[in-house]
């Protein structure tokens, strides 16, 4: 297999991804992005090249963007490698990778990692049922395949990706048979008291309240405050049950969408063994970065939501940055004033974040459950479980694989790390960034050995 | 089980569809959809169970992490459901617990 070396190599081709390449070949350099879907977009921009004009019309404004953006990126000149799964990666720019013709290798000078956010895991009571979903599977469900709930349907949790996945059904003629919202009237006051970059912010705060608004327009039954969720069903999801003004309630549904927010998807940059904090904001681990999302003193960078939480608008100016900081460090010079003008963009989308983060702060509950409740989904083990290793010495997440194979199951740790994380921390009555995390090393992704044995190298 | 799917794609005119078989049952889904999308608007119940207790999983994160959507595809094994494309003719089984390692054989014999 021939290395081929570029400037630059781009690993998702969200918004992050895109914008970085398009800014990268702006300034003459050689670029590849890879991404594992076969289409450009990340999750949010999703099918956004081909989506029919009906879907579109469902999906909203927000979605459309997308389409600026990746029309720039056709047209940027960079190379896009779909359906390629990065395994590997090693501090000085070589990728390795699965396509459908096998395991290739791709090197590069400057590495982006840009692989985005993943759901929150929601470990509650009956969560591993089939027939209970993240809200955003269900919303890939609608944007991939234009899939829409066949029957009873709730949705439950907090975060916008909630409510505009409630507003989308409702556009696309879906009945709700509740939304099931933890958020607590009392946080918005907490949470009001964030927003120091009101009058910047002001417009996506409008248009959140919006949403929401209009799902109560439309006598979508809203539960607001609730709390102890529980998937009810046996071999399947029948409904759920929850806490809402000191009464326990239940819906009937046999599609139960779930969702507290998204977190970075970190797998990349844990397994370069770079520092990782955990940040008390958005309770999660964040790779350590300069300003710019450069990994200590590699070739490596971070941008968008695998860095920290920012959305999809303040993840492309980041995915700028980030090559323009490649740029400056060879000697380039950005031109004037284009810099200032993307950090001020940068200032403006994430105003509002640090209100959301409070906010949209998922319940303790729905973070560290109790004794009985599945929290490893690969590996079958349950916080009960968890505890039981603290109580035997076990001191952080890595040792849980050990005492009963936590966390070493095909997902590597991405449904259960930060839950594991939190119940030791909790256990143990220390701050979780004193417990750490998984050791993630290559391959990051499990791959069959026959796209090994069908290379040639 | 359930008495119905979970999802259900809304008919086009003018879409293309494909023939895959699920469990030795034809199903007619819209080309250029994942596998675990085409199962989850046309079939009912769990498309494996887990490997240590046997319990019924389904697709959960349709985006490629959290692996639940692993069934058996043209005799291979564990393949991601929510990665994989759906393409005429495509042979699809569920899988019960952990692959065995007859079917990484047969799997091997396809050249895949």
């Amino acid at each position: 297999m021939a290395n081929n070396v570029n400037d630059l190599v781009v690993i998702g081709s969200g918004p992050a991804g895109m914008a970085a390449a398009v800014e990268a070949r702006a300034l003459g350099m050689t670029v590849s992005v890879l991404d594992e879907q076969p289409a450009i977009g990340g999750q949010i921009y999703r099918r956004v090249e081909d989506a029919p004009e009906a879907l579109q019309m469902i999906l909203g404004k927000d979605y459309g963007a997308g389409r600026v953006l990746a029309e720039e990126f056709r047209q940027s000149g960079a190379a896009h490698i779909p359906g390629a799964t990065v395994w590997n990666l090693t501090e000085d720019g070589v990728i390795d990778y699965v396509d459908a013709g096998g395991t290739r290798t791709i090197s590069a000078t400057n590495v982006l990692i840009a692989t985005g956010a993943m759901e929150r895991p929601f470990p509650i009571p009956g969560w591993t049922l089939p027939g209970v979903m993240g809200a955003g599977a269900a919303q890939i469900m609608l944007k991939s395949a234009g899939a829409q709930p066949a029957g009873s349907v709730v949705l439950a949790g907090c975060g916008p990706l909630l409510y505009l996945l409630a507003w989308q059904y409702l556009r696309a003629g879906v009945k709700l048979a509740g939304l099931v919202d933890t958020t607590r009237f009392s946080t918005y006051v907490t949470a009001l008291g964030k927003v120091h970059g009101a009058v910047t912010g002001r417009k996506d705060l409008v248009k959140g309240l919006g949403l929401i608004s209009r799902v109560r327009l439309a006598r979508v039954p809203i539960y607001s405050g609730a709390s102890d969720l529980e998937i009810l069903g046996e071999d399947h999801a029948e409904g759920i049950r929850f806490r809402h003004k000191s009464k326990s309630r239940e819906i009937s549904a046999g599609l139960v969408l779930l969702h507290q927010g998204v977190v970075p998807n970190t797998q990349l940059s844990w397994s370069l063994r770079a520092e990782h904090r955990w940040d008390a904001a958005q309770l999660c681990w964040t790779p350590v970065t300069d300003d710019a999302g450069r990994l200590g003193e590699t070739q490596i960078h971070v941008a968008g939501d695998s860095r920290r939480i920012v959305g999809a608008l303040a993840s492309a100016i980041q995915g700028r940055l980030s090559v323009l900081a490649m740029h400056e460090r060879k000697g380039g010079t950005a031109q004037p004033g284009h810099k200032a003008e993307l950090q001020r963009q940068l200032a403006r989308y994430t105003a509002l974040r640090p209100f959301l983060d409070v906010l949209y702060r998922p319940l303790d509950e729905h973070r560290i459950p109790a004794d009985h409740v599945t929290v490893c989904r690969c590996e079958e083990v349950t916080a009960g479980e968890v505890r039981s290793y603290v109580d035997l010495g076990c001191l952080g997440p890595n040792q849980t694989k050990s005492f009963g194979r936590c966390g070493m199951g095909p997902c590597q740790g991405r449904l259960c790390g930060l839950t594991v994380t939190e119940i030791i921390a909790a256990a143990r009555k220390v701050a979780p960034g004193e417990v750490g995390y998984y050791r993630i090393r290559p391959p990051i992704k499990p791959i069959h050995l026959g796209s090994f044995a069908q290379s040639t190298s | 089980m359930t008495t119905e799917t979970l999802f259900s794609i809304p008919k086009k005119a003018g879409q293309a569809m494909v023939r895959i078989e699920f469990e030795g049952e034809t199903l007619h889904v819209p080309d250029g959809i994942s596998v675990a999308a085409a199962l989850l608007s046309s079939s009912r119940g769990a498309l494996r169970t887990s490997i240590v207790k046997g319990t019924p999983r389904a697709p959960y994160c349709m985006m490629g992490v959290c692996f639940e959507c692993l069934v058996e595809i043209d005799g291979i094994p564990a393949r991601q459901g929510c990665m994989t494309l759906v393409r005429d003719g495509m042979i699809i089984r569920r899988q019960s617990g952990a692959p065995s390692l007859e079917g990484l054989a047969s799997g091997g014999k396809n050249g895949e």
